[in-house]
């Protein structure tokens, strides 16, 4: 058998595209994230093969099906324990969890910590839509206090757990932000996140427009998103506004919106982004801060190289067989033997 | 059940004896279990059969000295072939008043009693909770004790090597070996030569525990406090090379070793549980042979990794015990949805929930058969000994990669932690596991399937045979996701049908005995030696009963509908309520009787011999 692959500098979004239906509500955001998926992978230059989708349960878990890759739609929760066991065995591959607010943070939580934690080279992208879609209606451990759901109709009194906060916490060496309709931000982020070697995190607000229509309209609509949405670039001020008029500086331990320009503080007093930085203070910072107090952050948090704990594995897997020949045989009669005859 | 057969006594004062049964006890801490394994390995090296029981608390480090604390190791050495590390105890080393109270009632009367006299002090006998001296009020008269001032003869033994009071005293436990290497005529080399490897770092501690093995083997010799020492002879043993080897090893050399007949890496996910924990330990070491081993965070972590691992074209195995069981069970699911190759052990141990963590049960068959939801059939095997461990993680592995679907591998904490020879295999000898990844561009369907209705494994990275799987129902053959109900019904019957197909593809089961008679006895998993010691026993005596032992418990081996009915009655023995019995009832109509036990603890032969013979009677 003669296979010609592709080659994946010609491969382009279409060639992507599964041959299943797509069937998420009309209307909804996943499908522009679909889309921006399947230009970075197109923009990404990997043998088609060589991509995987891993997911758990959730609207947004369906995604799998709907790529030309290989991929494998899980159980609740656990989209990163399978993920995490496929890059260890291997580390040649792409691979993808897709995953949502409920889905990785709810029942997943335990498995996102850990897996972030130990930088397992694999791509998280969570679909955070602050609701339960699949299941119709109820509260997710994003949606805000006080929401109202199917499961909290006197409203929630769960306090929210913040994606990006979260992952930081966890140690996670690249965080990212983006916004579904925000579709050339959205693909250059989730690339970012395919190129950065170790566990990459993108949080994406997207939009159920059934269970929870509108829950980032503050940072989608014209009118509004100047003002509460904040576009982080390493190296540059943290200026926000249409015109860019608003700035953000760091008063003590927080952050403080400020005007700038005639009427405000020069921009040399205001918080310069670095993504690079060694701690993730700055990070923690920015992913601390929430409308309708503050701009929202989007773009890259954080973006720092660490080893990754499948590297480490065959580290020690290389070393092990240099020092020891992997000579089964001889290790079977390695210990106390005894010969009958 | 040892012979004596008296030796030129006065002379040698070497009695020989068939087999004998010892047992070392202490606190947790008093190194019993290391004393054990090495009078196991002397006792391999001197020729003899073995089998080994390790028993310990639950509890680390339980205060010193209490009824909780008590560590014990018991050995059965023998000149003829054994199953079982015996029923009864020849010999006691108790090394306190605890481990005295705790083990006495399995010492035979007349059976040999060694005690560290100066352990018996007041506060020694209130932790046991003893109300008066048992050494004193005559309570011991029908053994034969030995009080030895094991503590102050050991520090004697040490002195003038600097080790403080409390290093010293941890040596004491080679001072009792010694003892015991004297008393079943034991050469000390071994041990001496372990000792020297064991401590080549702290020249102290080696020359204190050296001088200390021999100073207890030199008592024996001197102190005339026994009639004689005992030799059992060397037992009739297949040519061949052999190590000592327990369950959990076995699990360990059975991974590996699937993973070189088959070619495929193996990968192993876990998260540490007692029984089971050994076989991470062990694995995590071996990274020369190109193991990746992942200590996951959770139960459901080990078990999905494992199936990442497998979807990437690895052997994928997680080992556990029961409650983690109960946590795979929804993966366990997705992999027979998804149809990929699994190993799953569970080392079982008693239940349910944290139950007895180290204690031996044989309670999760019906768990292993059924714990998942929906229609949702495996195979389940089940290892009958330490070293059959090994060749049943093989079997599992095989069928799981063979016809594409996890496999649980059931043992227990008794054949886990007990130890016997293994005849090292030759490996050229194992057969192959053929199994390939499948590259055909020209005809590739995920779910199209083979003469065994496997199918096929396309790992990621291979050109043109991008797929997806999941949980979601599939169609047949093409696998993409479908709601049909009459697909979903032929999908369900056809999982049902390629579980059922592998009983072609397993070996019949064997009959012990005569092919047809009063009884069979029908065991399986770790009661094989005392059932098939019981039987022998009984067949001696020209009963007509014979056994099967089963290994493959899902499907069944293929004749065994026909042996059944053979036989007027079926006993079958099991550390549990009945779970094989219900199951052979449901299969195969027949009213079997059971013989039940559910202490933590193996079956002794005599309760086996019992049951047979109250069987035969009730005709």
């Amino acid at each position: 058998m003669v296979v010609t692959p592709q080659n994946p500098a010609e491969l382009t979004a279409k060639d992507y595209a599964s041959d299943q239906t797509v069937r998420w509500c009309p209307g909804c955001g996943d499908y522009s994230i679909l889309a921006q998926m399947k230009k970075a992978l197109a923009s990404l230059q990997v043998e088609r093969e060589k991509n995987v989708f891993i997911s758990g349960i959730g609207c947004s878990s369906r995604f799998p099906y709907y790529t030309n890759t290989y991929g494998m739609h899980g159980i609740h929760g656990r989209a990163c324990a399978i993920a995490g066991g496929l890059k260890m065995i291997r580390p040649d591959l792409t691979v993808w969890v897709i995953t949502g607010d409920g889905d990785g943070l709810s029942i997943g939580g335990n498995h996102f910590i850990h897996t972030i934690r130990r930088n397992i080279d694999i791509n998280i992208v969570l679909f955070n839509n602050r609701i339960y879609g699949l299941t119709k209606g109820q509260c997710s451990p994003t949606s805000e206090f006080g929401k109202k759901t199917k499961s909290t109709p006197l409203g929630s009194i769960d306090f929210p757990i913040h994606p990006c906060t979260a992952a930081i916490g966890a140690e996670a060496a690249f965080v990212a932000r983006s916004i579904d309709v925000h579709v050339k931000h959205l693909a250059a982020t989730l690339e970012a996140a395919a190129r950065h070697k170790g566990t990459s995190f993108v949080e994406v607000y997207q939009n159920c427009n059934i269970f929870n229509d509108g829950a980032y309209l503050y940072a989608t609509d014209r009118q509004q998103k100047f003002d509460n949405i904040l576009e982080l670039e390493h190296g540059k001020p943290l200026r926000f506004g249409k015109n860019g008029e608003k700035g953000i500086r760091l008063r003590g331990l927080d952050v403080e919106i400020v005007n700038v320009g005639d009427d405000g503080v020069s921009e040399s007093e205001l918080l310069v982004h670095d993504e690079k930085a060694a701690t993730p203070t700055l990070a923690y910072l920015l992913s601390r801060m929430h409308y309708p107090k503050f701009p929202e952050p989007i773009g890259i948090f954080r973006s720092v190289e660490s080893p990754t704990y499948d590297e480490l594995i065959h580290d020690q897997i290389a070393k092990a067989a240099a020092a020891q020949k992997p000579d089964l045989d001889a290790f079977f009669h390695s210990g106390e033997t005894w010969t009958v005859k | 059940m040892s012979t004596t057969e008296e030796g030129n006594q006065s002379e040698r004062r070497i009695q020989e004896i068939d087999s004998a049964t010892v047992r070392f006890a202490g606190d947790s801490g008093d190194g019993m279990q290391l004393v054990g394994g090495q009078f196991t390995t002397a006792s391999v090296f001197s020729g003899n059969d073995i089998s080994t029981l390790p028993d310990y608390p639950a509890e680390i480090r339980a205060p010193a000295g209490v009824l909780a604390g008590v560590s014990g190791f018991q050995i059965n050495f023998s000149s003829h072939k054994i199953h079982t590390p015996g029923d009864v105890i020849d010999a006691l080393f108790a090394m306190n008043p605890a481990a005295l109270k705790v083990n006495l009632a399995d010492l035979k009367r007349g059976g040999l009693l060694i005690v560290n006299s100066e352990s018996f002090s007041q506060d020694d006998l209130e932790k046991a909770d003893y109300s008066d001296n048992p050494l004193e009020d005559g309570s011991l008269e029908d053994y034969r004790i030995v009080s030895i001032p094991i503590t102050s003869m050991n520090r004697g033994a040490v002195e003038g090597l600097g080790l403080d009071r409390k290093a010293a005293d941890r040596c004491k436990n080679f001072f009792v070996l010694g003892l015991a290497y004297w008393i079943y005529n034991r050469p000390l080399d071994n041990t001496l030569a372990w000792i020297d490897r064991k401590f080549t770092k702290n020249p102290a501690l080696r020359d204190a525990n050296r001088r200390t093995l021999e100073a207890g083997f030199h008592f024996g010799e001197t102190a005339e406090l026994f009639d004689s020492s005992y030799q059992v002879r060397k037992a009739p043993i297949a040519p061949g090379t052999y190590a000592k080897i327990t369950g959990n090893e076995a699990v360990v050399y059975g991974l590996l070793a699937a993973s070189h007949l088959s070619n495929k890496p193996l990968f192993y996910g876990s998260y540490p549980i007692t029984p089971a924990s050994d076989i991470l330990h062990q694995l995590a070491g071996l990274k020369q042979f190109g193991v990746v081993t992942f200590q996951a965070e959770d139960e459901i972590a080990a078990v999905c990794s494992a199936i990442g691992a497998a979807f990437g074209g690895s052997l994928a195995a997680t080992g556990t015990s029961g409650p983690g069981v109960s946590l795979k069970s929804e993966a366990i699911g997705l992999a027979v949805m998804t149809e990929l190759p699994l190993v799953i052990v569970n080392v079982q141990r008693g239940g349910p929930s944290t139950g007895l963590p180290t204690k031996t049960e044989q309670a999760d068959l019906f768990q292993a058969l059924f714990g998942r939801h929906g229609e949702c059939p495996l195979p389940v095997l089940a290892a009958s000994t330490p070293a059959d461990c090994f060749t049943m993680t093989i079997e599992a592995a095989r069928i799981a990669m063979e016809f594409m679907t996890p496999v649980i591998l059931l043992t227990d904490g008794y054949i886990a932690n007990g130890s016997e020879p293994w005849k090292i295999p030759d490996l050229n000898s194992l057969p192959k596991i053929n199994v390939e990844y499948y590259v055909d561009i020209e005809r590739f369907q995920p779910y199209a399937r083979n003469e065994r209705l496997s199918r096929p494994w396309a790992i990621p990275g291979t050109p043109d045979l991008m797929h997806r799987i999941g949980g979601l129902e599939k169609q047949h053959i093409t696998g993409a996701v479908s709601y049909d109900g009459e697909n979903h019904e032929y999908m369900v019957k056809l999982r049902q049908a390629k579980i059922d197909g592998v009983e072609e593809d397993i070996p019949n089961a064997e009959i012990f005995g005569d092919p047809s008679g009063k009884l069979l006895v029908l065991s399986w998993g770790g009661v094989y030696g005392a059932a098939q010691t019981a039987v022998e026993f009984v067949r001696e005596s020209g009963k007509s009963v014979s056994s099967v032992h089963l290994k493959y418990l899902n499907p069944f081996p293929k004749n065994l509908k026909k042996i059944l009915p053979n036989f007027k009655k079926i006993l079958i023995p099991e550390l549990n309520l009945g779970q094989l019995r219900y199951i052979i009832r449901a299969h195969f109509l027949i009213d079997a009787i059971g013989l039940n036990k559910t202490q933590g603890k193996p079956f002794r032969v005599d309760e086996i011999v019992e049951a047979i013979d109250r069987a035969l009677e009730a005709e």
